[in-house]
Order: C-alpha cells, then structure tokens, then sequence
C-alpha cells in the first residue's frame, strides 16, 4: 500500500516535536515483549552479536579510524622494513654532520626518503624512531591490555561468583589499587622497578612498564565484571544450570562468561587506548621506557624542550600518538554503541 | 547514620594503612634503593652513608622502619630524603596552590560537561551532537603533557597572551592568580571534559527512554522543566561519585603533570620531584593524603546519593 | 450530528528504522464522547499503544512520520505545535500508563508529583495544590491520604500506585482520560478494584475514557465501544454487545475463542492462534491478518475497507471479505465463537 503523501512527522515549529524528541519512540513491534528487533513471521531473528556486527559495519566514521588505526600499526610494525630498505638507517645511527645545522638545530622533514620526518639531535633518522618507538609503544599497550583483560575477567567472576573468602581478600586489593591515582602509581613503582628491576626482568625491559600499566589498569574492568557477575548469578538461568549438576567452573566459563562477553567486548580497545597513554606519561616523567629503547613517550618528551628550534621532534610523535589514541577510542565509541545502542536512529532520508 | 559515619571511618584507617604499607613496601623490594646513600650525597664516603643510615635508622628491620616513620608523619616530624625539609609543613605550603588549581578547573570542567553533555543528549544523532563528541574523543586522546606544553608555547611563548609559568597567590593579586592558572585550568579541564560529558550524554539518553519521564511529559509539563527536574536530575547522580574520586586525587597531587609543567608549587609537584628522586616520605604521606581524600570524598558522595534518590539507604 | 469529543479519522503512524519504515498505525478512525469508554484491545504490536500515544504527541521524534487527523473538542492535535500541546497535556487529555512503578519518578514524593501537574496549568500556590492532591488521593481510595502523599512511590504497593497515578491524571478534570493497560502490571484482586473506579468514572459522566487492553474479561466488564486492532489496523469496532454476540472479523473470533469459561470442562491444550503477527516493516499486501486465517480467499488480497456490513448495525465495521452469513456460520466451532478447529476452548 502506498505511503500517504501527505505524511508529515513531529509538530509544525520544531522538527521532530520539541525539546525531548530526540530519542525515538522504539515502534511497537520492536518494542512487544514477543518480537525480536527484524524478527516476524518472515525474517528470522538476528542475535545480539550478529546486529552488532551489522550496525558496526553502517558506521562509516568508525571504520575509517580502524582502518587508519591498521595502517598506523602495519607501518609500525614494518619499522625494520623502512629502516632497511628505504631510510637506510637504523633506530639508533647517528648522522651528526649531515643534520645539524652550525647552531646545532637538527633538520626538519624533508619528505623524501632519507631523514622522511626530520633528524633529531643525534642526527638519527626521526622517521624511523618514530616506527620504532611505535612498535614498542603498541607493544606495551597490547600487553598490558591484555593482562588487563584476563585478569580483570577473572577477578571479577572469582570475585563475582564465588564471593565469600575470595572476595573479601580480592575486593579490597582491587579497591586499593583503583584509589591510587595511575599516574602516581605508574611513576612510583615504574622508578623503582626501572632500577633493579622485578625477578629475572631486566630493569630496563618493555616488559616492566606494560605490567605496571596491566596491573594498574586490572581494576578498571575487574570492579565493573564482578558487579555484572554478581548480578547474573542470582538469574535463574544460572540456578538452572546448578540444578543441572554443573560445577562452579564450567558455570562461569558457559553461562556467566558469555554474558558479559560483550562488556569485555568494549573494554578492549579503551584499555588498549588507557595503556597506551599512560606509558606516555611514564616514559614522560622517565619512569617508562628507559633508554637506549624509545617509544612515542619518550620521542615527545625529548622533544619538548626543543620546540621553538625543532619543533617537529615533539610534535610528529605527538601528533602519531593522538592519531593512534583517537582511532582506537573513536572505533571504541562505535563498538559500545553497536553493542548496546539507545533508540536514536538517524533520520534516513 | 552513626553506623555509616563509623564503617567509614575504620575503612578510611584500613585504606590508609594498606596504602602506606604498599607505598613502604614498593621501595624496599628494589636492591639498588639506598636511600642513605641518596641522603648523604653522591660521593659520600662508606662511613658517612653508615652513619646517616644508623642516623635515620635504615639499619633497623623494615617493620621497625615501618612504625618510625609512620610516627614521625602522625607528629609532624618527618623529613624528606632530598632536602631536608619537614614534608608536613611541605604539604601544608603547597596545598593552596593545588587547591587554586583544582577547585575552578573541577568547576569549569564540570559545568562545561553538563552544558556539552545536554546538548549532545538533546540532538542525539545530528551534527551537533556528533561534531561534540568528536571533540570529547580528541580531548581524551591527548596526553595532558603535550597539550600543556603546547599551551604554553603557543599563548605564552610564541605569543604572550599568557604568562609563561609561574603561580601567583590569590591574596597577593587575584587578577594576577587567575591570569597565571587560565591555561593549567584548561589543561585539566580539557582531559575530563570529554570523558564527563560522554558519559552524562550516555545516562540522559538512557533516562530520556524512561517512563517516569513520558508520564512528566504527558502531564504537559514544560520540555525545559521536565529536562532538568527529572531527566537530568537521575542523569547526574552517578557522575557526582566520579566527580569525587576524581576531585579526591588531584587534591593530593594527581595533577602532577600540569602543576610540573606549569610551575606551580602544589603538592602535585613536590611528589613529582620527591617520585624522580626516590625520596620516600614525601610520596608516603601524598599517597596517604590522596586515600584519606578518597575516603571522604566518597563519602560526601554517597551522602549527596542518599539526599538525592529516596531508594538509596545508607548501609 | 453533534461534535464528538474526540474524533480520529485515519490516523497514520510510522517509523523510520535501520530496518527500514515501521507502519505501527494504519487508518485508524474512532470517535470518543462523554460519559463513554471505548476499549481498545490487541495483542503487543498492534498499535494500541502508539495510537493514544500520539493522541498526546508523545510519540513525535525525529524517525516518526505522521498521516490523518485527530480531533479533540474540534481542535487538530496531530499537527499541534509542541507548545499547544503541552498546554492540551494533563489538562483536556490525561494518560494513566501501564507500569505505575516505572511510571512515576522515583525521586520525587507522590504529593509532589500530583502538584506538579497541577502547577502546570494553574496559578495556584503550592500549598493549596498539594491540599488539592490529597483530597484527589482521598477520592480515589488512599486511606491516610495526608500522610501518604509525603512518600515517595517506592514505599506504595501496587495497587496505590495506580490509584495515585489516576488521582494526578484526574486533577484537572479532563475531558478524555486514556487509559494504558492501567492493570496489567497488577494482582487481579486490585485489578478489580482499579476497574471499580473507572466505572465510577463512567457514572459522572464528565468524561470520556479510552481503555487500551489485550483482556477481554477487563473489556467486558467496562467498555460501552470496542475497538479490535490487529497488525496497525482497527479490525473489527462497535458495541460490546455487538463485539461480544456478534463478532463479525476472523481475528476477533480467534480472541473469543481462546478465553477459558468457568461453565464448561477445563481444556487439555491451551488454545491459540497459530503463526506469528506479521513483520510492520514489510507487511503483507491486501489483509493483514490473511496469513494466519483459515477462511482467506482470493479477494483478501485487496485490502478490506473498514465498513459496516451488518445492515441492522451501522455503527459496527468490520474489515473482513466474507459475506455476513457465511461469517455467523463459519465462525461457530463446537457450538461457540471461534476461528477454527484447535484454536477453540471446547
């Protein structure tokens, strides 16, 4: 049946009918305790992840950042690569005599192969510093998020389910973790592991800022799962599966873990994005990655004092951080909105 | 309420004992820590880092160590590693400034979080909304140091629109104090900005789609009051409790980064130098003052909670 | 003819949707005067809801579309300013919603809620409005009513809850109440007593009320009118009588049919109408009930007209095909109204 042309929306002055408007009234059929969104008679119904994936898959602004957020790591992950074959340099080659100017002012980007972004003032090739720094930037970020991620999971579903015993010594380690602002956390303990170190790591190793970072940040998934799990296991689907027989870990590991898949789902790329700011700070306050290694943290904060003579060795790593960050937030925003959208639906014309 | 009062103060004394054992603990786990070495100088002989050592009490076992100084902090009488400054008079000095720093930045940025948060709810969808929280996601994305830096280099180095660092007491000259706090203000604010409004845009939408709000609307209530008496009124509640942690750590000296940067003589900024040179009192007694913070602060929070929404009891 | 109170012709509702337009309300037409109640009864999805929604204009976003027009006391409402409306809200037309806990805000005390509507549309100090409210508490049955209007809804049961709400929705003395499913979310004894004030309602005669519901025990017992919707379409309207003893659409068989008796043997299957109600999005062409229904044939294909095809009953339409004679002969299954073997309580 055709649409009635006279079919006009909202009220006559504001367009879409006022102040609170905005949110749409989900319609009917979606909203009917018996339907699926896109279910009826016809369509089947869609699960969660699936509508997910389909909603993300609209979101053009999201995916352009991903996609941006792919080639920044594919560059940096290919450092070697450009450092071989196309800067012909290393990370560490010092090139004084061609790149410091009679006041010692190194030269800025020169767009071409060699010295792509500028030389720094051991006349290294900033270009590559910058893939190389990156790789270990992404590196910590990666690994402390995925200490986060597992720990943080687990403490919240031992937390969560068992309670008791487990939380009560858990829960306030968490709590008191999460009190310390990270910042100052990260500092201290990264000063004083960057000295001596922890165990058979070297004090100097990537792999001691991405635990600090992974620790620090553990709470910030872990309170927010054992509040969800402390919810799902009084739901009578888990009762149901008690009944059955199941044991306390198959439980958490077939009822209660896909159920909060889809927080974890959104925690990711924020905590890769936590992580990788916070080893900025680190490196900033010297607490981070400790010489001769780099990372974006530390190319900036080098780079700072120099910024009215060199103003590129601050601003090209600050710049390919902010990107980095912002692709992976900015993707992060649209993962949380395709998992759990409000009714606010564009306006299709 | 006395109940309440009570279990908050036992929680705020165990969280303040956990916090200083944690603190003593981190540095005592590191061998190349020698702090009477660092107290009596880089080229002191063996005997003289022997005596400052026995001076201070070094030689002593840890839990003794322990107790000294979590005496000479509860008196009064402890002193930095560094200089030798008495750290409570340090910290007692240096608060006004961080409290010249945090009090208008929590002020501006939470204010403007409302304002952007609201506005973004409203036209859920549309450019407005969608070009606000871009610039939320770009204010996340920045490490404050950067930003601040380029503040300064841009409004107070390259231009002088801005004084370039330095802090001024608010007693001396109040034009001159805020003129010098206007860019670490912004600084700070900028960061929480968009993760504030963000989430107040994410509860006004949910609590938009209520019914209590679609019955205030069909009562023909004004679109303005039912806006703010009900749907931003529930939207706020749970933001007033991360205001506070928040607020809470930067009082005892998370604002480190900026008031380094910036000059200020905060408590921020002595932890800052007391963190760089393992001086271990100074950052003891900040991260004591940072959970004693915490602790009240989220009391306040639960309390304004309780005031606010009739359903909560205070437990 | 006189005006009616309320006068909807062809009402048109429509969302736009990731999945594409949503018609959740199709042509409906139905006129309210005072002193009557008309039910309006569906299952969930039938546009029940978003009718008397947009009624009220609570339905206007930025993804609706709307078509028709409806009238109260002569004055358009579908194309209404926002502003006209609010000043229409609470005052000539009041809503009593399904949920009362959800319904009402939790952090305000009831008292408070009642003058708020009130204050909206009358200058009148807080103090003699929140006297007013309790006198409106007391009217509908609150004992204590001075006491209870100082408590937040939490801390009412149910029932009261319902009561209060239809205290703020009465304050202004509207000329249509509508009525949500005001008892789904109740205990059937307080169901009953929420009923006995409507009726009480009735008996002034002051306004007119319109009483969405999926019961028909509930339609029985109050409606004067009865509006069947199906699929975003009125199916079947006219009196409960006629409704009742002489239903003349397949879907309203199918509700008849599937209600329990008291006088006749407890059923071994509890019966129901097979399928599913159709997809809003893509509908299907001609009747929208034709998928699901065992007397279709080939002219279901073109949408029925809803008319009036029982000569002696002008005022009762119908959108169904068939000839009157075969309805009142097909829609007999065991010696009682339903639409077909197996759907039927014997």
């Amino acid at each position: 049946m055709p649409l009635d042309p006279s079919l006009r929306s909202g009220g006559e002055d504001e367009p879409g009918g006022g102040l609170l408007s905005s949110a749409a009234v989900a319609p009917a059929p979606a909203s009917g305790q018996d339907a699926f969104p896109g279910a009826s008679a016809e369509t089947p119904a869609l699960g969660p992840w699936k509508l997910a994936l389909r909603r993300l898959r609209r979101k053009r602004l999201a995916l352009a950042f991903l996609a941006l957020f792919v080639v920044l790591v594919l560059l940096c992950l290919l450092a070697p690569v450009y450092a071989a074959d196309i800067a012909h340099t290393g990370p560490n080659q010092e090139n004084i005599i061609n790149t410091l100017s009679p006041q010692g002012i190194p030269i800025g980007p020169t767009l071409t192969s060699h010295y792509f972004f500028g030389a720094d003032l051991n006349g290294r090739d900033l270009a590559v510093r910058l893939l190389y720094g990156g790789r270990n930037s992404l590196f910590i970020g990666a690994i402390a998020t995925i200490i986060i991620i597992v720990f943080g999971t687990l403490f919240g579903l031992l937390c969560g389910y068992f309670r008791g015993v487990v939380d009560a010594l858990l829960r306030p380690l968490m709590e008191l973790i999460w009190s310390f602002p990270p910042v100052i956390l990260g500092v201290a303990v990264g000063t004083a592991l960057a000295l001596g170190g922890i165990g058979p790591i070297k004090g100097n190793s990537l792999i001691v800022p991405a635990l600090i970072i992974g620790v620090i940040y553990i709470p910030y998934l872990g309170k927010p799962i054992r509040g969800e799990v402390l919810r799902l296991r009084e739901q009578d689907f888990v009762e149901a599966a008690r009944v059955q027989g199941m044991g306390p870990w198959r439980i958490m590991l077939t009822e209660i873990l896909p159920n909060v898949a889809s927080t974890i789902t959104v925690f990711i790329p924020l905590m890769l994005a936590y992580s990788i700011l916070l080893e900025s700070y680190l490196s900033f306050l010297g607490a981070g990655v400790q010489p001769p290694n780099a990372s974006w943290g530390t190319l900036i904060s080098d780079g700072l004092d120099y910024l009215d003579t060199a103003p590129h060795l601050a601003l090209i790593p600050g710049a390919m951080l902010v990107l980095t960050v912002l692709s992976i937030n900015v993707f992060g925003d649209a993962v949380r909105d395709a998992l759990d959208p409000r009714a606010t639906q564009h306006v299709k014309t | 309420m006395a109940r309440f009062v009570v279990r908050r103060i036992l929680s705020a004394l165990a969280l303040l004992f956990a916090v200083s054992v944690v603190v003593f603990g981190i540095f005592e786990i590191i061998p190349a820590y020698n702090p009477a070495r660092a107290i009596a100088g880089r080229n002191a002989s063996p005997t003289t880092v022997e005596e400052v050592s026995r001076k201070f009490g070094f030689d002593k076992p840890i839990y003794t160590q322990y107790l000294n100084t979590m005496k000479l902090i509860f008196t009064g009488q402890v002193i930095d590693y560094q200089d030798d400054l008495n750290v409570v008079d340090q910290f007692r000095e240096r608060f006004g400034a961080t409290l010249s720093l945090v009090i208008p930045a929590g002020l501006l940025w939470l204010v403007t979080a409302i304002v952007l948060g609201s506005i973004s709810a409203l036209k859920a969808g549309r450019l407005v909304d969608q070009g606000l929280m871009v610039l939320a996601i770009v204010g996340v994305s920045v490490p404050v140091f950067l930003l601040a830096f380029l503040l300064l280099y841009l409004l107070a180095f390259k231009t002088t629109i801005f004084p370039n660092t330095g802090y001024v007491g608010i007693t001396v000259s109040p034009i001159q104090w805020a003129y010098h706090l206007i860019l670490p203000w912004f600084s700070i604010a900028v960061l929480s900005v968009g993760f504030y409004s963000r989430i107040l845009r994410s509860n006004l939408l949910d609590n938009i789609n209520q019914d209590y709000v679609r019955t205030a609307r069909a009562k023909g209530l004004p679109a303005r009051q039912v806006f703010v008496r009900h749907v931003l009124r529930n939207s706020l509640m749970p933001i007033v409790t991360i205001f506070g942690l928040d607020f809470a750590t930067l009082l005892g000296g998370a604002a480190l980064v900026v008031e380094t940067v910036f000059n200020i003589p905060g408590v921020g900024q002595y932890e800052a130098q007391a963190i760089g040179n393992l001086d271990v009192p100074p950052i003891l007694v900040g991260s004591m003052l940072t959970a004693f913070f915490v602790v009240v602060f989220g009391a306040l929070a639960d309390l304004l909670y309780a005031l606010l929404d009739p359903r909560v009891r205070l437990s | 003819m006189p005006e009616h109170l309320l006068d909807v012709e062809n009402l048109q509702v429509s969302f736009a949707t990731e999945d594409g337009l949503v018609r959740a309300v199709d042509e409906v037409s139905f006129t309210l005067d005072r002193g009557e109640v008309v039910a309006i009864v569906g299952e969930s999805g039938s546009g029940k809801s978003v009718s008397v929604m947009t009624l009220m204009g609570l339905t206007r976003s930025p993804n609706s579309r709307f078509g028709g027009s409806a009238r109260l006391k002569g004055r358009e409402l579908i194309s209404a300013s926002e502003h006209e409306l609010e000043g229409i809200r609470g005052k000539e037309i009041a809503m009593i919603f399904q949920d009362p806990i959800s319904s009402l805000s939790p952090v305000h005390r009831i008292g408070d809620q009642i003058v708020e509507q009130i204050r909206a549309h009358e200058e009148i100090s807080k103090a003699a409005a929140f006297d007013r409210a309790v006198e409106l508490m007391e009217r509908v049955g609150i004992p204590r009513a001075a006491d209870r209007a100082r408590s937040y809804p939490h801390e009412f049961s149910g029932g009261m809850r319902q009561r209060a709400m239809i205290a703020m929705a009465l304050s202004l003395s509207p000329s249509v109440l509508i009525a949500d499913e005001p008892t789904t979310a109740l205990d059937v004894t307080i169901q009953a007593q929420i009923l006995e004030e409507f009726k009480q309602l009735r008996a002034t005669g002051d306004s007119g009320v319109i009483f969405v519901t999926h019961d028909l025990g509930v339609v029985a017992d109050i409606a004067d009118r009865v509006l069947v919707m199906y699929a975003g379409r009125v199916v079947e309207q006219g009196t409960l009588d006629q409704i009742f003893y002489d239903p003349q659409h397949p879907y309203t068989w199918g509700l008849l049919g599937s209600i329990t008796r008291m006088d006749r043997e407890p059923p071994r299957r509890l019966p129901a109408i097979p399928g599913l109600p159709p997809s809003m999005v893509n509908p299907p062409a001609g009747c929208h009930f034709r998928p699901r229904c065992p007397h279709e044939f080939a002219r279901c294909a073109e949408v029925p007209a809803l008319e009036s095809r029982v000569p002696e009953a002008p005022g009762h339409s119908d959108r169904c095909w068939l000839e009157l004679a075969e309805k009142r002969k097909r829609r007999v299954i065991n010696g009682r109204i339903g639409l077909a073997e197996g759907t039927v309580i014997a």
